[in-house]
């Protein structure tokens, strides 16, 4: 057990928690993260910024019910769910503790599998998992639990499909997950109210009050902040130059677990109001740099129906639930699947640096492998996507080893403006993740296209002038080979989309 | 004890002794209650270790730098195989694995000393500050070229029937062919873990996340120069294990051991995933080169196979791995002239080490390959020419070829009832037409059989032990040399003594395998857990019965056989009383109530000489159906449906079984579709977690998946109640998700060329073959 002492906690009953809370709400002392452990209020300072989640439950607390499978968020064991306000309700999401600093949770509850049975009574959810003998060796349960937990709370009905969405980041190497899949449609029958769904609101105002201050972490020269301001971030940013900015640190976190390179300073987005924002605007949608995949993943899909299988295939729900836009290009990776598609649809950054707006497409945001256009200080503030015109043929497309939750091959997006009744290709906008160093247009397969007729010929041609377009990389993932052929491969999908429809086309869509 | 407890009141409903009852942990593993070896209690002054491993692949080492090692602080202690007082080699089997590397490395990822610090994260830091000069060699990677090379780490073995060459010569039709089946990380959830606690006897009590406790006793002895009897070696349960903890434990437990010993602390080593993936042995990377004689009819009439396992670095198990693919490479087939030959060749990566089917799964891909390729140039329907090579009673095709006549013919049989429910020949039509149709999409149908060898083949690790306690209230405890790893074990043996005993089960507490309860146990490997383990505590509730039923008969003043064990009460004539009733009677008359049982398999033996006899007391069988659709343009595919039927004789458990067939299965699937190990050619691993090697995730899991336990076939053999094992076995069904692939692929060149498919079949695989397909379709054939 690591040494606990500096680590200041409250202990209270649930019932005599709201006294204390307003203490806090009116005198909130300077420097600390504050959130609830199920309904225990936790004040925590003197512990290093870079601290996951799983580590602090673990090390810090005994709480040893959460595992740890791969301490990188790719199988799920150590799934715990967070609750935040929304309409004076919760909001309830599965997170990875394992890739989740411990200063993210400030203002929110954390629920984790020993809080989910009640007087030696299992939860439904835990009941169904025995019932359909959904445990073998046991170590991914508790994950798996609890993503059910947040799927029950995020869905009136069992679908399957959504049921796979949910659980898809959530590894088992024992059952085969037939039973698994089987207790998450059981786990919806009695339909009880849990004992959460009475707390509800009660928790939500300790919450909203635990939100209003800042929090921030402390440890010799170490430091964890989250900002409530966008002024207060972009002071923080511009007074440390060696801050790392945080969002869902679903990438970030791996330096710290992985690398065991710590950062010294962290400093938080998401409990900036500003950058929670998502925004229809004149001609086009605003999405905040703190918002996550989950919250824009129904917005984005509605006006971009090609999207729905990308975003549904991106990570998984527990990585949507933290990863967001604007850290997906803000880590500038070759093979976030975000940039290509909004490299496709002419997306533009809001760069602040101080009071310091400016606005730059996004294609010239990516300089080199991993190298933006960022300058010291500077953060992305929002992203902004001109909404769809009137004759844009869209289609993404995203090649994986495997279908759930893996990082892409080759993410195609592809943007075709036709003219006449589909006849000639006026203008074309072609971006692939996976094919060079940083995600890219490939302009001599736009070239090919342009101007064109829209047939199989010109797509050809463009197949052709695709391959000048890239040298891709051989890794383990896949040869350069299969790149190139999946890349040219791709755009005769986008023709054959066409003709065909889309379940006799991608082994997705087959029924 | 002055006062004796309550009797624990017998159940009114009758005993839950068979069926499908749950795990005894599930409600533990619900609610995060139960422990592993990372979440036991921290004992005070709890050392963290951590090991440094080597950065080359191959060579011998110049200098090895540890002082900013040492300097970390928190660091407590640094060893290297110069501070290990006894033996330095912990092989299992033979030597060739060094605890901690000495003067040489043949692998990267080689442990070259060990960290303790006062953190897990101070420990993994300290183990990366080591500054070693290596005089770097060239690895030797592939396994081909070991062959050629003679490159073995154990000599090659053979197994022979008829003049193979002269069948070949006779036969109307030969074909020549190779094939490689890639490796397989086992990714258990809990990653390896061990604890060591010093004693105050100078012994050490190590909790070990480990198949193979006893293994690990005595290799903790042996590194620290201990007698056996002074080192424990305790697990309760591991989270996940598939065989990467049967001998890959060992060197967790040793290291963990030799800190703690050391220091004089509690010493825990944990390892991250990513060293997990880069220190542990994985499934056997095979290559196999054959060439086959057969008739028109598809029937084989001569094999010769060389089968050469990818072993790593060292012999581990590996001589009973490739035994093990040898004696799979017949599966269900009668091969009436067979040349088999295996070697064991050695390259520079980690020693790879048992998975679940231990080399069968192997053997068995590679003659359903050539099975396979028989039916592309027969034109026959696979299943066809399955169905016309398996074994039969009748007409001298019962034997295999090392010599092990078959006396269960049940493989033709549960085909056909499969063949049947799962409407194979219907659906063969209806997707041969559609993809006439469809011009991206093409379906696969395949339906694959399953023979599998149920013994060690090693074999003095056929035996077990178990120890029974009952207590004064009724209450009994339970112990046996079986681990759980969560396969039901602990479930399975309690049934076993409940059924016995006709006792509830809810009075029957399973305890940690521990080596100071039962002694000098085999590991919980080759399926056979229930097999052993649940004889030797029928042996031990057995003898408590006979104890029980001579004092009650004298107590009572009747007959034995009037004495009645059922439902949790003893009648003894008149007299009717519960269990717990007995248990106090019984002991306030100085009967002894706890007692070992024993069991050793009968009737195997195998003579390596001759390569013939009989390593197997029986065989398991099963089949698979499975369809897929695969994507032309890209290679991606998805499995559609899969219905199976496994004989597992007469189910002690039908839950469990029903989960050991469906996760062998996907896990299985996972080998031959998307898992891919990929080493570079310095000899580094770059798959190592699970962002890179992609196993089974849950919408890869067929959404039709039907599966049914053979009805009303007990085993022949007198084995616990007559069922049968079904731990590895059911992996092997996944092949027909392999020949599925194939099946669809084949497609585009109308089912006349034969797709070239190593596994795994990963998207980038399928869509090679697919573009092979197309154009030797495109080419007159030769």
């Amino acid at each position: 057990m690591q040494a606990q002492q500096g680590t200041k906690r409250c202990r209270q009953p649930a019932n005599s928690g709201k006294f204390f809370d307003t203490i806090v709400k009116f005198f909130p002392a300077p420097g600390m993260i504050r959130f609830l452990l199920n309904n225990e209020l936790q004040e925590v300072d003197q512990v290093a910024p870079c601290t996951t989640v799983l580590d602090y439950l673990r090390d810090h607390l005994g709480r040893t019910g959460t595992k740890e499978g791969c301490a990188s968020g790719d199988c799920g064991a150590c799934t715990v769910v967070v609750a935040a306000p929304e309409h004076g309700r919760l909001h309830y999401r599965s997170l990875n503790a394992c890739i989740t600093p411990l200063g993210n949770l400030h203002g929110h509850q954390l629920l984790t599998v020993e809080d989910l049975a009640s007087e030696d009574r299992l939860h439904p959810v835990q009941q169904a998992m025995v019932d359909c003998h959904g445990s073998q060796c046991g170590f991914c349960t508790p994950g798996f639990v609890m993503s059910m937990f947040a799927h029950r709370k995020n869905h009136a009905v069992p679908e399957r499909e959504e049921i796979l969405e949910s659980l898809g980041g959530n590894l088992c190497r024992c059952t085969g997950y037939r039973p698994i899949v089987e207790a998450a449609v059981q786990m919806y029958d009695p339909a009880i109210e849990d004992a959460f769904s009475a707390g509800e609101s009660a928790v939500a105002e300790r919450l909203t009050a635990l939100a209003a201050a800042p929090g921030s972490l402390h440890l010799a020269q170490q430091s964890y902040h989250a900002p409530t301001t966008l002024e207060e971030l972009a002071t923080l940013l511009t007074n440390h130059a060696d801050a790392r900015l945080v969002a869902g640190a679903t990438d970030l976190a791996l330096e710290f677990t992985q690398a065991l390179k710590p950062s010294d300073r962290l400093v938080f987005t998401g409990c900036v109001p500003e950058l929670l924002r998502l925004e229809e605007k004149e001609g086009y949608l605003e999405i905040g740099a703190a918002v996550t995949y989950s919250r824009c993943q129904a917005t984005l899909s509605a006006h971009w129906p090609a999207l729905r299988e990308l975003l549904a295939r991106l990570g998984s729900q527990q990585i949507r639930n933290q990863g967001t836009v604007g850290g997906n290009i803000a880590n500038a990776s070759p093979i976030g699947d975000m940039p290509p598609v909004l490299i496709a649809l002419e997306a533009t950054l809001v760069l602040r640096k101080g009071a310091t707006i400016r606005e730059l497409a996004i294609d010239a945001f990516f300089k080199a492998y991993r190298q933006t256009a960022l300058e010291p200080g500077e953060f992305i503030e929002a992203i902004r996507i001109p909404l769809p015109h009137e004759g844009d043929l869209f289609q993404v497309y995203k090649v994986s080893k495997r279908l759930d939750d893996d990082i892409s091959t080759v993410c195609a997006a592809f943007r075709l403006t036709l003219q006449g009744e589909g006849e000639t290709i006026t203008a074309a906008r072609i971006a692939f993740g996976g094919m060079a160093e940083i995600p890219r247009r490939a302009a001599a397969a736009e070239a090919a296209l342009t101007g064109q007729a829209f047939n199989e010929q010109t797509l050809e041609q463009a197949c052709l002038a695709l391959h000048g377009d890239f040298t891709p990389i051989s890794d383990f993932r896949s040869s350069a080979a299969y790149r190139s052929e999946v890349a040219a491969n791709l755009l005769r999908r986008l023709w054959l989309s066409q003709q065909l429809s889309p379940a006799q086309l991608q082994v997705t869509h087959y029924a | 004890m002055r006062k004796l407890p309550e009797e624990r009141e017998a159940s009114t409903s009758g005993p839950a002794t068979a069926g499908a009852v749950k795990h005894d942990s599930a409600a533990l593993h619900v609610s995060g209650k139960a422990r592993y070896v990372d979440d036991l209690p921290a004992p005070a002054n709890l050392l963290y270790a951590y090991p440094g491993l080597s950065t080359v692949a191959r060579g011998r080492i110049l200098s090895m730098d540890l002082s900013a090692v040492r300097a970390l602080p928190g660091v407590a202690a640094v060893l290297t195989c110069d501070d290990i007082p006894g033996h330095r080699d912990i092989g299992p089997v033979f030597p060739g694995d060094p605890l901690l590397a000495e003067g040489e490395v043949s692998f990267l990822g080689q442990v070259l000393f060990v960290v303790a610090a006062s953190t897990q994260q101070v420990a993994r830091q300290a183990a990366r500050l080591a500054s070693i000069e290596y005089e770097e060699q060239p690895p030797a990677l592939d396994v081909v070229d070991g062959i050629g090379e003679q490159r073995f780490v154990r000599p090659t073995h053979s197994q022979q029937r008829g003049d193979t060459r002269a069948a070949l010569e006779a036969a109307p039709h030969t074909l020549r062919g190779e094939f490689h089946s890639g490796g397989q990380e086992q990714m258990y959830l809990e990653g390896q873990a061990a604890m060591a606690v010093p004693q105050d006897d100078g012994g050490m009590l190590v909790y070990s996340s480990t198949q193979h406790p006893s293994e690990g006793q005595k290799l903790v002895a042996e590194v620290l120069g201990l007698p056996l009897s002074l080192v424990t070696c305790e697990v309760r349960r591991m989270g996940g294990a598939f065989g990467g903890k049967e001998t890959n434990a060992n060197q967790w437990a040793c290291l963990a051991a030799l800190l703690a010993r050391h220091t004089g602390s509690a010493v825990k080593l944990r390892l991250a995933r990513a060293e997990d993936f880069i220190t542990t042995g994985k499934r056997h990377p095979f290559y196999s080169r054959y060439e086959v004689g057969f008739d028109s009819d598809g029937m084989i009439l001569g094999l010769d196979l060389e089968l050469a396992g990818n072993c790593g670095m060292s012999p581990d198990l590996s001589d009973a791995i490739v035994d093990r693919a040898m004696f799979h490479a017949d599966n269900a087939y009668f091969l009436p002239a067979a040349h088999i030959r295996g070697h064991r060749v050695q390259t520079n990566t980690v020693s790879h080490t048992a998975f679940r089917g231990f080399g069968g799964p192997q053997g068995m891909l590679a003659i359903e390959n050539i099975v396979e390729q028989i039916a592309t140039a027969t034109g026959l329907d696979p299943l066809d020419v399955r169905k016309r090579n398996f074994y039969t009673a009748e007409g001298g095709r019962d034997t295999t070829h090392y010599g092990q006549q078959l006396n269960q013919h049940i493989v033709a049989p549960l085909v056909e009832r499969l063949e049947r429910s799962a409407d194979y020949r219907a659906r063969r039509e209806a997707i041969r037409e559609a993809n006439a149709a469809s011009p991206v999409l093409k379906r696969g149908l395949a339906l694959t059989p399953v023979k599998f060898g149920i013994s060690f083949t090693v074999q003095h690790l056929n035996q077990a032990g178990a120890l029974l306690h009952v207590y004064t209230d009724g209450s009994i405890q339970l112990n046996h040399g079986g681990t759980e790893m969560g396969q039901g074990l602990y479930t399975k043996v309690a049934q076993v003594v409940a059924r016995e005993l006709q006792v509830d089960l809810a009075s029957i507490t399973c305890t940690a395998t521990r080596t100071d309860k039962v002694p000098n146990t085999s590991p919980t490997a080759a399926s056979s857990g229930s097999d052993l383990n649940g004889m030797a505590a029928k042996d031990a509730a057995g003898k408590i019965r006979r104890r029980l039923t001579v004092f009650a008969a004298e107590h009572f003043g009747v007959a034995e056989d009037e004495i009645h064990f059922s439902a949790g009460y003893i009648r003894a004539g008149e007299h009717k009383l519960s269990f717990a009733e007995l248990a106090q009677l019984a002991y306030m008359h100085r009967v002894p109530l706890s007692a070992t049982g024993y069991y050793r398999t009968p009737k195997i033996h195998y003579d390596r000489t001759t390569a013939q006899g009989r390593p197997f007391f029986y065989y398991a069988y099963g089949a698979a159906v499975s369809e897929v659709v695969v994507d032309t343009l890209t290679g991606e595919y998805r499995v559609l449906r899969t219905d199976i039927c496994q004989d597992v004789g007469d189910s002690l458990n039908p839950a469990i079984d029903v989960g050991q067939v469906e996760g062998g299965f996907i896990q299985g699937m996972g080998w031959l579709t998307t898992e891919e190990l990929v080493w570079g050619e310095d000899g580094r691993l770059q798959t190592t977690g699970p962002a890179g090697y992609k196993i089974p995730a849950i919408s890869d899991t067929p959404e039709i998946l039907n599966v049914e336990l053979l009805p009303d076939s007990p085993n022949t053999e007198a084995t616990i109640f007559h069922s049968k094992a079904v731990g590895e076995p059911p992996l092997m069904l996944a092949i027909s998700v392999w020949a599925a692939l194939r099946d669809a692929i084949a497609s585009l060149g109308e089912y006349r060329h034969s797709p070239p498919l190593d596994a795994p079949a990963t998207p980038e695989r399928v869509l090679a073959a697919c573009q092979a397909v197309r154009t030797a379709h495109r080419e007159p054939r030769p």
